[in-house]
């Protein structure tokens, strides 16, 4: 099967390509860019004139719901989802029920991803079993089942003994640890950022404290035994400060910051939106500017989706009660551009922060446009609006802070492998 | 945002919390209570606006007062009322809010009063229920308790005639109250100048000040001249633990004695929106004595409550 997409402006972070140019793709993979190849008849054209052509985009954090949750989301649903939202692979954290704590699971998980022949799964391995924090998982055992890389999902490890030896084990094999940073006794039982809106909610709040205290154990402890350690939902102000600072002297951190974080503060909870139960939680103004002024010096590496597909019925209590989480695979790519164009980033950084700087994190090759490599790629109109509803969503999770938005950024054609995986 | 109280006519449509609700609204409810308050003096201690009306007092936590006084007062309506007392067994047995809620309707209820224990649970059923049915919030969580902060704001105009004159403090943990929450919105909607809070900084939720009130942690100082205090309930299971050391501690720090009363004004007014703890949060000299306003709180809790469900079904 050979491809050619003409017309199409180009964009490639990693070799710091934004051009108009056309791409020739023959058996998945990009054979040239520019100059057709000698001899190269085109099975299929793809007229990408007035859109922009990028690496697929790659994703940190997604909640696919198998095995256990399938009333939730499916495989299925979700990986359309993603490849729907121009996102071509993606790291799946390991609350799954039962968790991706046995390498047959992981092994299942991958082979049934592979056969749907959508967006690549690269799955997070559980740190500890059940995610206990006590007793480590066989990471090595995990890795050769497929693991890139091992991750509490929303669980801390409390004791700190238990941390310090999971790094040390996952520094002695080059393991990268996907850790979010939240001290569970002052977020216990927290459901909104513990501010002036939780106050006057009378939610009980998670105090910002809680993450700067969980980062200086992990920060300390990484330091310490040399783990290479990646920052998964980075929501302070202080955060954003304590990683700087650490970065200065240990290149073994990196940090990613959700979408739901760049775009909207504690206020957006209004009157007990259950949409806006997240976590981290939404945190306050400063917090978002800090985030965002983090992400264009470098102290945050890459944004998420941080999709987690929720049941209709999980969100419908109270706010406290109501299930955490908002769906995101295909916000993930609009939510960028929005955040670029309000911030005066390039196209290029920006698409960066979702593809290129996700990839090397998760150490895939994938996240570029490189002669040779696999022709997994977007295709989107950054200019066309469309609104974000229960309609336009192809996941299985419609819950989302951002419904009823008309938002610019659309993608028109995914390939992965060479292959059209999506077409709008 | 739309304010989920109101109608497209700015007329009351839920009471689900005072902040958000504007002085001409509260001022109306206070004006109708005023009116009720006689109903109860009569031989005959009804009106006839809620006839044929059904009212259902929906309890998913536990309440004396509160039930019989919203019970008391859709009677004296001449309004139909059902009170469930849906405790939270039943409720992790499956079936969810709005089963109950939905079922309540298909039997033609006009009105609910619902109490639940978690925060933002009346807006909640509020968004869910059709135009015609109206909710009263009976007490969320730690969100908010609008009928006791307008009682508790109605017993005050009793007493002090001015309500731009005066000096109020709330006393106790206001981190866990609704009452707290309702009493600052209501009177700084209506125009005190001077709010403050007292009590421990463990009792107090982040950034309270920017609920427009004056923080203290020093009893003594905070009572000096004020018009009224508000004594807050404190709970058994806060007495003894991470917030507080002892019930016994706390009553010596922060419990109201004569002696700490005799700081503020000489007439000032004391109020609690019970049930009390006497000797933890209040001295009984000061409960039962002569500045205490409790008992007719509790009298004037019945007028507030009549005027919003009469205001509610269009009757005010």
């Amino acid at each position: 099967m050979k491809i050619h997409i003409k017309n199409g402006r180009v964009i490639d972070p990693k070799n710091n390509l934004d051009s108009n140019l056309d791409v020739f793709i023959a058996a998945g993979k990009i054979v040239a860019l520019g100059q057709c190849p000698d001899n190269f008849v085109a099975n299929q054209t793809i007229d990408a004139s007035n859109l922009i052509v990028c690496p697929g985009l790659v994703d940190l954090s997604a909640r696919l719901r198998e095995p256990g949750d399938e009333y939730k989301a499916t495989l299925v649903s979700e990986l359309q989802a993603a490849v729907a939202g121009g996102i071509t692979s993606l790291a799946c954290p390991p609350d799954t029920d039962p968790v991706l704590d046995e390498p047959g699971l992981v092994e299942m998980l991958k082979h049934r991803a592979k056969q749907l022949n959508l967006a690549h799964v690269y799955p997070l391995g559980a740190l500890t079993r059940q995610l206990q924090g006590k007793i480590l998982s066989e990471m090595g055992e995990l890795r050769e089942a497929g693991c890139v890389g091992f991750s509490q999902a929303n669980i801390a490890i409390a004791d700190t003994q238990v941390l310090w030896r999971a790094m040390e084990y996952a520094a002695t094999f080059g393991f990268t640890l996907f850790l979010h940073a939240e001290e569970p006794f002052l977020a216990k039982d927290g459901v909104a950022h513990d501010g002036e809106i939780a106050s006057r909610l009378g939610l009980k709040g998670i105090p910002s404290a809680a993450e700067a205290l969980a980062l200086a154990s992990i920060l300390r402890i990484a330091k310490e035994t040399g783990a290479r350690i990646h920052i998964s939902r980075l929501s302070t102000a202080e955060g954003v400060e304590m990683i700087r600072e650490a970065k200065k002297h240990n290149p073994n951190i990196s940090c990613d910051v959700s979408a739901n974080q760049l775009h909207l503060t504690e206020h957006d909870i209004g009157f007990f939106d259950s949409n806006c139960h997240l976590k981290p939680p939404l945190r306050t103004q400063r917090d978002k500017e800090a985030l965002s002024a983090g992400l264009k010096d470098g102290t945050i590496n890459a944004i998420c989706s941080d999709h987690t597909p929720v049941d209709d019925d999980a969100k419908l209590a109270p706010f406290a009660e109501a299930e955490i989480g908002a769906t995101g695979l295909e916000l993930l790519l609009a939510l960028t551009l929005k955040w670029a164009q309000q911030e005066k980033v390039s196209l290029l950084e920006a698409i960066a922060l979702v593809s290129q700087s996700s990839a090397q994190i998760l150490g895939i090759s994938a996240g570029d446009l490189s002669s040779n490599s696999d022709a997994d790629i977007c295709i989107f109109d950054a200019n066309e609006y469309w609104k974000i509803s229960t309609d336009t969503l192809k996941s299985q999770g419609k819950n989302t802070p951002f419904s009823g938005l008309e938002i610019a950024g659309k993608v028109k054609v995914t390939l992965v492998h060479g292959q059209v995986v999506f077409k709008s | 945002m739309n304010n989920p109280q109101l109608d497209a006519d700015g007329r009351l449509r839920h009471l689900l919390s005072i902040e958000g609700l504007p002085k001409k609204i509260l001022n109306q409810i206070l004006d109708t209570a005023e009116s009720f308050v006689g109903v109860a003096e009569r031989e005959v201690k009804k009106v006839p606006l809620l006839r044929g009306k059904t009212v259902c007092n929906l309890f998913f936590e536990n309440s004396t007062r509160t039930r019989t006084t919203f019970e008391i007062a859709a009677k004296r309506l001449s309004a139909d009322v059902i009170s469930l007392n849906v405790n939270t067994s039943s409720q992790s047995k499956g079936e969810t809010i709005l089963d109950t809620v939905d079922n309540l309707i298909a039997m033609h209820a006009d009105m609910f009063v619902v109490r639940h224990a978690q925060s933002g649970a009346a807006h909640f059923i509020a968004k869910h229920v059709p135009n015609h049915i109206h909710v009263i919030n009976a007490g969320d969580g730690r969100h908010s308790h609008p009928t006791q902060g307008l009682l508790d704001t109605f017993t005050i105009r009793k007493y002090k005639s001015d309500l731009h004159n005066l000096r109020v403090a709330i006393v106790g943990d206001v981190l866990h109250s609704r009452v707290a929450r309702s009493e600052i919105h209501a009177l700084t909607t209506l125009g005190v100048p001077e709010v403050r809070v007292i009590a421990p900084k463990t009792l107090l939720p982040a950034q309270v000040e920017k609920l427009g009130v004056h923080v203290f942690h020093d009893m003594k100082a905070g009572l000096k001249d004020v018009d009224v205090v508000m004594m807050l309930r404190l709970q058994n299971e806060r007495m003894n633990g991470a917030m507080l050391p002892s019930a016994q501690e706390y009553f010596k720090t922060y419990g109201l004695t004569q002696e700490k009363l005799s700081l503020a004004k000489p007439d000032a007014i004391v109020l609690h929106p019970g049930p009390m703890n006497r000797g933890v949060e209040i001295d009984s000299s000061v409960a039962d004595g002569s500045q205490s306003v409790i008992l007719p709180q509790v009298t004037y809790g019945i007028a507030v409550r009549m005027a919003v469900m009469a205001i509610l079904a269009g009757g005010g």
